[in-house]
């Protein structure tokens, strides 16, 4: 579904501190699957998470969704591509604090124009269905970690995207509530969802529930399995 | 249609909302920012009715007045001259007028006397203005005494007093008959205080005004148009010494409000970075911050014009009593007449709106065009 | 209940308001016009010349004149008497005659 071919990434480019996160990575990730990104701090996993989320465009290198090049759309497309297909669930969570969890939920599909009630009611149901129906009206810093991230991945659904990707979710966590997370994962994945993860918890790399898990180390690919 | 209606609704929402989030700081906005608009509106709006009013009802004032000047102070003026102006063509009528200030130590106030053609009033008798029937608590029945110029006392019986509502141009009027007046301060018959001119043709007023200048050079002349103008330069809002006053407190305004709504804390960076990473656009963030510094803005406009039109017309004015009263024993009590400049009204509109939004907005767009994946580094 | 709907009410309510002060302004000026007729009327059969706005001395009841006691003798170009003086320029026709 999704293919990445030579994709390189630089920061701070042609400057003294120049340095290139990505070195080259092919790659190619299945539809319906669930995929860990694995690797110690700095090798590059959370980069290729943002490349392949049309969060940043690779400095070199192809990307490719489907069919569609998307390494050289400009950013509204960019933007448009993303709200559509990906859902992102963050290491932080960032939530906005001070508004409530359940209009935290509702953020990404405010530029789409979709009806309040509607929103509200698909917003709610994401919320049961995540166990978390009963804090809809909590603020977001009243909420636990492990509440937190369930707020967060009720809005990285609220859109209805093929793809959920999360960024080191259980390094937040206890053992209880990571088995939780990867409880959710699998129903993800029962419904079709394409999950993409990053993480360096064995706990998470060794489930049955994941299908691949891609090991990268200095940028670069060292295994893939 | 209706995607767009949700899709402003939506964002309206959410903007309510994160203004609810730092709700100290926007009602603290708000409020600074009413009461500012609230002052403007109320010297705006103040000076154009009064100016207004001046220039409706002081357009049947005297066309000509000519008062004579010797070494170069005011002095009567005899009556041989009324004869020298009349013979003038184009002159419809001129007659004298008898007119002074009474100081009256029991008010300590002074007191505009008059005396009138139309009607004449009795010998004995006055005619008291709104301020006066305050000052004395005057009754019509009443008697008020004065020192004459020779020392000997004067006594006025109290007539009627003028309605209060043409206060404006009437508080401290006191009308007395011409032998009363005379014999007050001394002035024998066939002097006058000036004279009033009034002229067939206005076209030719200024033609007259040469005439009259040039038979008679111990005179200054005085036109309506000039009293008019007056009127029209007092109050005139950019001149209008509250507005001088203001302009500090505006200024401070000014800067603290670019500062509120420009500077962007890292706590909004991060947020708008957010945002963006699930899926908003940057226009929608910029709509987003737009909407915020409406809401704020529109709304402090909308509460501080209506006070300020209740203030200046239904409440009298109050704020501006002290400043413009002074010293004045006889302020009068009046009600001005609502005359607003919807020019005006934009203009203010203009410049308190568009200003606070614009400063929300740039540091925004700036914010705005960054990278959405800085929120996962 | 969205929180935009009592906003909405609220910024209907007083742009609705705002409307009204023009009406209620427009409505008032012709309530006025008799007592401003009056005024006016009364003006011209006394042969007013000032508004009694500055009652505080002699010298600034009419400061379209001058008399005995005026600070502005010729012209309204002294700025030195608060508040009158500050907020009157001297009339054009006054200025130096060429």
């Amino acid at each position: 579904m999704i293919h990445l071919s030579d994709v390189r990434k630089a920061f701070n480019q042609g400057k003294s501190n120049e340095f290139w996160a990505l070195k080259g990575i092919d790659l190619s990730v299945r539809a319906g699957k669930v995929t860990v990104f694995r690797g110690p701090s700095g090798s590059g996993k959370t980069t290729l998470l943002t490349l392949v989320g049309c969060l940043a465009r690779p400095t070199s290198g192809r990307v490719r969704l489907r069919d569609r090049d998307i390494s050289g759309l400009p950013e509204r497309f960019l933007t448009d591509i993303r709200r559509s297909t990906f859902g992102f669930v963050f290491q932080q969570f960032n939530l906005l604090k001070g508004i409530s969890a359940i209009e935290n939920v509702m953020i990404p599909a405010y530029p789409l124009g979709r009806d309040r009630k509607e929103l509200s009611a698909r917003a709610h149901a994401l919320m049961e269905s995540l166990d978390i129906g009963p804090k809809a009206h909590s603020n977001a810093e009243w909420l636990s970690g492990g509440e937190a991230q369930r707020v967060a991945i009720a809005r990285a659904l609220i859109n209805d995207p093929e793809v959920v990707i999360a960024d080191e979710p259980t390094a937040n966590l206890d053992s209880e509530r990571s088995q939780q997370f990867l409880g959710i994962v699998e129903t993800l994945k029962a419904s079709g969802k394409t999950v993409l993860m990053t993480s360096h918890d064995p706990l998470v790399c060794d489930t049955a529930v994941v299908d691949h898990v891609v090991t990268l180390r200095d940028g670069q690919l060292v295994e893939t399995r | 249609m209706s995607v767009w209606l949700h899709k402003q609704r939506n964002l309206l929402d959410f903007t309510l909302s994160s203004l609810s989030r730092r709700r100290g700081k926007t009602l603290g906005m708000m409020a600074v920012y009413t009461a500012i608009v609230f002052v403007l509106a109320s010297v705006m709006l103040f000076a154009h009715a009064i100016r207004q009013e001046a220039a409706v009802v002081l357009a049947k004032s005297p066309e000509v007045l000519v008062q004579r000047m010797v070494a170069g102070r005011h002095d009567l003026i005899p009556a041989r001259h009324l004869d020298a102006i009349k013979a003038i063509r184009g002159v419809q009528s001129a007659e004298g007028r008898l007119w002074g200030y009474l100081f009256d130590p029991a008010a300590v106030a002074n007191y505009t006397l008059m005396v009138p053609t139309n009607p004449r009033i009795e010998p004995g008798m006055v005619v008291i203005g709104d301020g006066v029937v305050r000052v004395r608590s005057a009754d019509p029945g009443d008697l008020m005494s004065f020192r004459a110029h020779d020392g000997t006392l004067v006594q006025f019986k109290v007539d009627k007093a003028i309605g209060r509502d043409s206060a404006l141009v009437s508080a401290d009027l006191f009308l007395v008959s011409e032998d009363d007046f005379r014999r007050l301060f001394g002035i024998p018959a066939g002097l006058f205080t000036d004279l009033a001119i009034s002229v067939r043709n206005p076209r030719e007023v200024a033609k007259i005004a040469e005439k009259i200048d040039a038979a008679l050079p111990d005179t200054r002349i005085i036109l309506r148009d000039e009293i008019l103008r007056t009127y029209e330069s007092v109050f005139d809002w950019r001149e209008g010494m509250l507005l001088v006053l203001l302009a500090g407190s505006i200024l401070a305004f000014a800067i603290f409000s670019w500062e509120k709504a420009s500077g962007l804390s890292a706590e909004e960076r991060r947020e708008i970075g957010i945002l963006k990473a699930v899926g908003w656009e940057t226009g929608d963030v910029i709509r987003l911050k737009m909407q915020e510094g409406l809401v704020v803005s529109l709304s402090a406009f909308l509460i501080g014009y209506l006070l300020a039109y209740l203030h200046v017309f239904h409440f009298g004015a109050g704020l501006f009593e002290p400043v413009l009263k002074g010293w004045a024993v006889l302020y009068p009590k009046y009600r001005l007449t609502p005359f607003v400049d919807e020019l005006q009204v934009a203009t203010l509109f203009f410049f308190t709106v568009f200003p606070y939004t614009i400063a929300t907005v740039v540091p925004i767009w700036r914010a705005a065009i960054v990278d959405p994946d800085t929120v996962m580094r | 209940m969205r929180k935009s709907d009592p906003f909405l009410l609220l910024a209907a309510v007083l742009l609705a308001l705002f409307g009204a002060s023009f009406v209620d302004a427009a409505h008032e000026i012709g309530k006025a016009q008799a007592s401003l007729d009056a005024r006016a009327e009364m003006v011209e059969r006394l042969g007013l010349t000032d508004l009694v706005l500055f009652t505080e001395a002699r010298y600034t009841r009419h400061p379209s004149q001058a008399d005995l006691h005026s600070a502005f003798q010729d012209h309204p170009f002294a700025m030195d008497h608060f508040p009158s003086g500050s907020l009157l320029p001297p009339p054009l026709l006054k200025r130096p005659r060429s």
